[in-house]
């Protein structure tokens, strides 16, 4: 079947079996290898991807539910050299160790703050807890997506939109 | 250069921020499943059943018409080559491909290697296998009972189930002691199968270059010189043209320290086909085939004497090894160091005895997040005191203050053979008990116990044995476990350090910088740290084992301080000077009295290819390998706050407070990031974690919806300290960090639960501990809501 579907805002159509998965689609036809896959299950998160803003899991997806839609994955976090506020928080509070669940676990943090700029310990925990990181402990995933807020606060002098925009692209 | 212009030098004791975030935050982490090579094909695997089974015949037609199929793989192909079986590393054989019986659920009987995984994955489904199913033998008990299965029926005279027999510690001095005891406390236990679950798996992609023999095999490895020199001794292939890399790794934990058939397979299949092949593992068949952890059957007698002073242990284990004794570990001792078992308590007199079986279960034991066995001897230990606590009707804090290692007793010399190097286990413990409010917390749990609820304290106060060598005593298939680092200083004062451990995530890329940072004086920044190319990097025995810091942390102060020494010869002539003249600190070099007058490092390093004295060799280089003189001792002591709901048996834990010793902290944000990881790991084994198996020897734990792991809501929130007791032996003082908290931390967790129900006279349940274990122990003892 001919797939026609956004990713990282630039249009993409290929030709794919019909029972291909998102996360093989984004991973080797397009190249775009900071999506992993890590249980097959939908139970570790490692493949998080938003679709139109939201996050879903892409080993359990088929591309052609994607058609038509807005596909953002890490790779489009960042707006060209400048790093999304989770990206440099993640960093700065030692976020990650081996790295693997880590773009999974920012696409969940950024659509996170895009729907609640400034969430609770409690709203944090609950918003990651369908990603699991096996280094961490998440303490300092925690803090980063904490961190994340607070910076997003002090950029955006303007309310942060309620929802409705793909987190992290802008 | 003045002082206040030089960057940042990120030395020892700062918390660098780490290096390899730079491309990880960026989805520019480069894993093996990453890497697609051209012409790369891609293979399945075929996995038994049944637990126990004779295969009558595998009829491979259907799966090798499917298009896009290249090969199918058999064992009897396999036998053609001579790699239907390969060695282990703990001297057994193991089957690559199955071609007289299966024996666990999930053996690899058949691979398929086809142009696009999709196409792979359907045609191993059309392959035809013939079984007999026979009677399964899935507990080391059964193993071991008259007239139980021979599993190992293709080893000439194996009439049992019996893998080996091995004693540590005096049976006469221990009896002797046992002979006076006042008191003997007893606990028998099952510390469960657990698999370390990376949340990559493992994988690989081998490519064979038909041309020129080159063997390039990219590998989840935690050991890729090691693995390399395997592969040259097992599939007969010259070393010189066998080059591992081992990229990015995601997560290891133990899991990615064996040999997998899946790699012979691939190689094979790559040698003969002359393309590259990836395989990489889904999670259902890493739970069900790779390395399992633990499986430990244990029973421990601790005697006291009158004040309730330990005066003896005895112990008997009995190991649930698998279809093939694989256990990953590099000691001569069959139960690893679980020797270890005495842990900070000065019990004069020990007994150890221990036995293995094969039973119908996933092979290869390794070590998840511990050095091997030393996480069930610190359990058993620890849970142990906690009983005789119980039992004498002493404080369990008490109790073990009366019975610690002495400081003053260091070096101290173990009644199993262990020289501990370092330790103050009072200050740790006393530490503890501060942050945590102790008294106040027992004070609170004696009103709540008198309104008839139920919280408990736990308490572990661990010791544990890591980073292997010496070389004498450890070995890899006889390569001693020694680990290097080699250090290259350009003209420009830049530095290349390379490596033979390898990071999964442990930060090696900024710790290890920091390290030539404080020795020689070169800014962190300016060390670029390789590892995991063994055409590029020198010998090394791998990670595991917390070894990177004690072994390869070693090897990098060495050839730092090396080189700083061929440096103050270089400043010696630039000055004009005697180098015995010649001062050093933090890159500046001087002759003493003239400290306005320097020499940096980075003008030496351009010395030393620029203006060197006659009669010395150019370059500013060199590499060390690094035999420890013994291992090094991490300790602490960890104590958790647990409310127990009598009506669910539900278990929250409300505080975990973590004192972790382990020498000197070379990037305290990182060690600190290895304690949270490990405070988790040992949180999921204690609670949630179980590879377990029915009674035909069905894996139930296939996938993470079976197999649970802490996730950010019910994962504790964990208070951290630190004391330093340096080690005397490491060039840093520096002991290892990675596995502390995984080995203290089950018994700490598991202790708390049963301090809650210990008036109701349960004395014990088995990891892991859940709600149903806990609310059945209530019902058993008569409590109800």
């Amino acid at each position: 079947m001919n797939l026609s579907v956004t990713v990282n805002g630039t249009q993409q159509s290929a030709d794919v079996e019909g029972r291909t998965l998102l996360v093989d689609f984004i991973r080797t036809r397009l190249g775009l290898t900071g999506t992993h896959v890590g249980c097959d299950t939908s139970s570790c998160g490692a493949c998080t991807v938003l679709l139109d803003g939201r996050p879903v899991k892409s080993c359990t997806m088929l591309a052609a539910q994607a058609a038509g839609r807005q596909v953002t994955t890490v790779e489009g976090l960042a707006d060209g050299a400048t790093l999304h506020p989770v990206q440099e928080a993640f960093h700065t509070e030692h976020g990650l160790q081996c790295g693997f669940c880590t773009p999974g676990m920012m696409m969940v943090a950024a659509a996170l703050l895009e729907r609640n700029a400034n969430p609770s310990e409690e709203e944090i925990r609950w918003a990651i807890s369908g990603n699991i990181c096996r280094c961490t402990g998440y303490m300092n995933i925690v803090k980063a997506i904490r961190r994340a807020a607070e910076q997003t606060v002090e950029v955006h002098s303007e309310p942060v939109p309620a929802s409705g925009s793909t987190a992290g692209v802008s | 250069m003045a002082i206040a212009d030089q960057p940042a030098l990120g030395g020892i004791g700062e918390s660098v921020l780490r290096k390899e975030d730079a491309r990880f935050i960026r989805g520019r982490g480069h894993y093996v499943d990453d890497i697609t090579l051209p012409g790369m094909l891609h293979m399945a695997v075929l996995r038994s059943p049944h637990a126990h089974a004779r295969i009558r015949s595998v009829d491979t037609a259907a799966a090798a018409a499917v298009p896009g199929v290249v090969a199918v793989v058999t064992g009897e192909l396999m036998a053609q080559h001579n790699l239907a079986w390969m060695p282990t590393l703990s001297g057994d054989t193991q089957a690559v491909l199955a071609t007289d019986k299966v024996r666990f659920q999930g053996q690899e009987v058949a691979c398929v290697i086809a142009e696009t995984k999709y196409i792979a994955e359907d045609a191993v489904q059309l392959i035809d296998v013939d079984y007999e199913p026979l009677q399964a033998v899935v507990t080391p008990q059964q193993a071991l009972a008259p007239g139980a299965p021979v599993i190992r029926d293709e080893k000439a005279g194996t009439t049992d189930n019996h893998i080996y027999h091995w004693e540590a510690g005096s049976k006469e001095a221990t009896d002797a002691a046992f002979a006076r005891a006042a008191r003997v406390v007893s606990l028998s236990t099952h510390y469960p199968r657990c698999h370390p679950a990376p949340l990559e798996t493992c994988g690989i992609i081998a490519d064979l270059d038909p041309v020129t023999g080159k063997a390039t095999i990219y590998m989840t490895s935690q050991a890729p010189h090691a693995h390399r020199t395997l592969f040259a001794l097992v599939a007969g292939l010259p070393e010189q043209n066998i080059r591992i890399i081992s990229p990015d790794i995601g997560g290891g934990f133990g899991n990615k320290v064996p040999i997998y058939p899946g790699y012979v397979v691939a190689t094979a299949a790559s040698l003969l086909i002359g393309r590259p092949v990836k395989w990489v593992e889904d999670r259902t068949e890493n739970l069900i085939s790779t390395g399992f952890a633990r499986d430990y059957h244990m029973t421990g007698d601790l005697a006291l004497d009158a004040d309730n002073r330990f005066i003896g242990l005895r112990v008997s284990l009995l190991s649930d090894n698998g279809a093939f004794f694989s256990d990953a570990q590099p000691s001569k001792f069959k139960a690893g160091l679980f020797h270890i078992v005495t842990g900070s308590y000065d019990i004069p007199t020990a007994h150890v005895v221990a036995d293995g079986a094969y039973t119908n279960k996933a092979p290869g034991g390794v070590a998840y997040r511990c050095s091997f066995r030393v996480t069930e001897a610190s359990y058993l230990i620890e849970r142990l005191v906690d009983v005789a606590a119980h039992e004498v009707g002493e404080d369990p804090a008490a109790l073990r203050m009366k019975n610690f290692v002495p400081p003053e007793a260091f070096p101290y010399k173990s009644a199993t053979g262990f020289e501990y190097d370092s330790g103050d286990y009072p200050r740790a413990m006393r530490l503890a008990l501060e942050k945590l409010g102790y008294d106040e917390l027992r004070r609170e749990q004696a009103e709540k116990r008198a309104r008839g609820e139920l919280m408990g304290i736990g308490i572990a106060s661990f010791t544990e044995v890591v980073g292997a060598g010496k070389g004498r005593d450890y070995d890899i298939v006889g390569l001693r476990m020694f680990d290097s680092a080699e250090l290259r200083v350009h003209p420009t004062g830049k530095a290349v350090l390379k490596l033979g451990v390898k990071s999964q995530g442990q930060g090696h890329e900024t710790t290890f910088g920091q390290i030539v940072a404080e020795e020689l004086g070169i800014p962190a920044a300016d060390v670029d740290v390789q590892e995991g190319d063994t055409d590029h990097t020198p010998y090394g025995l791998g990670t595991y084992a917390s070894r990177s810091t004690p072994v390869g942390g070693a090897a990098t102060a060495i050839i730092s301080r090396k080189l700083r020494d061929k440096g103050k010869q270089i400043a010696a002539h630039l000055f004009e000077a005697d180098v015995a003249d010649i001062e050093f600190e933090r890159g500046r070099f001087w002759v003493k009295g003239s400290p306005d007058q320097v020499k940096t490092i980075q003008e030496i390093a351009f010395a030393a290819y620029s203006n060197i004295p006659e009669g010395m060799e150019a370059g500013l280089e060199g590499v060390h390998y690094y035999d420890p003189p013994n291992m090094t001792f991490p300790f602490g002591t960890y104590l958790v706050v647990v409310d127990v709901d009598k009506g669910t048996g539900e278990v929250k834990v409300r505080r975990m407070v973590a004192v972790d010793d382990c020498g000197v902290r070379i990037n305290p944000m990182i060690v600190e990031g290895q304690i949270h990881g490990g405070l988790t790991e040992g949180f999921g084994i204690a609670f949630m974690e179980l590879i377990t198996f029915d009674e035909e020897g069905n894996c139930i734990g296939s996938t993470f919806m079976d197999y649970l792991l802490p996730t950010s809501w019910e994962t504790p929130r964990f208070e951290t300290f630190a004391t330093v007791t340096p080690s005397p032996h490491h060039p840093l003082g520096a002991k290892g960090v990675g596995e502390s908290a995984t080995v203290g931390s089950p018994a700490a967790y598991v202790n708390a639960v049963i301090d809650a129900l210990a008036p109701h006279g349960v004395r014990n349940i088995d990891m892991p501990v859940t709600s149903d274990k806990v609310w059945a122990a209530l019902r058993g003892a008569g409590v109800t809501e």
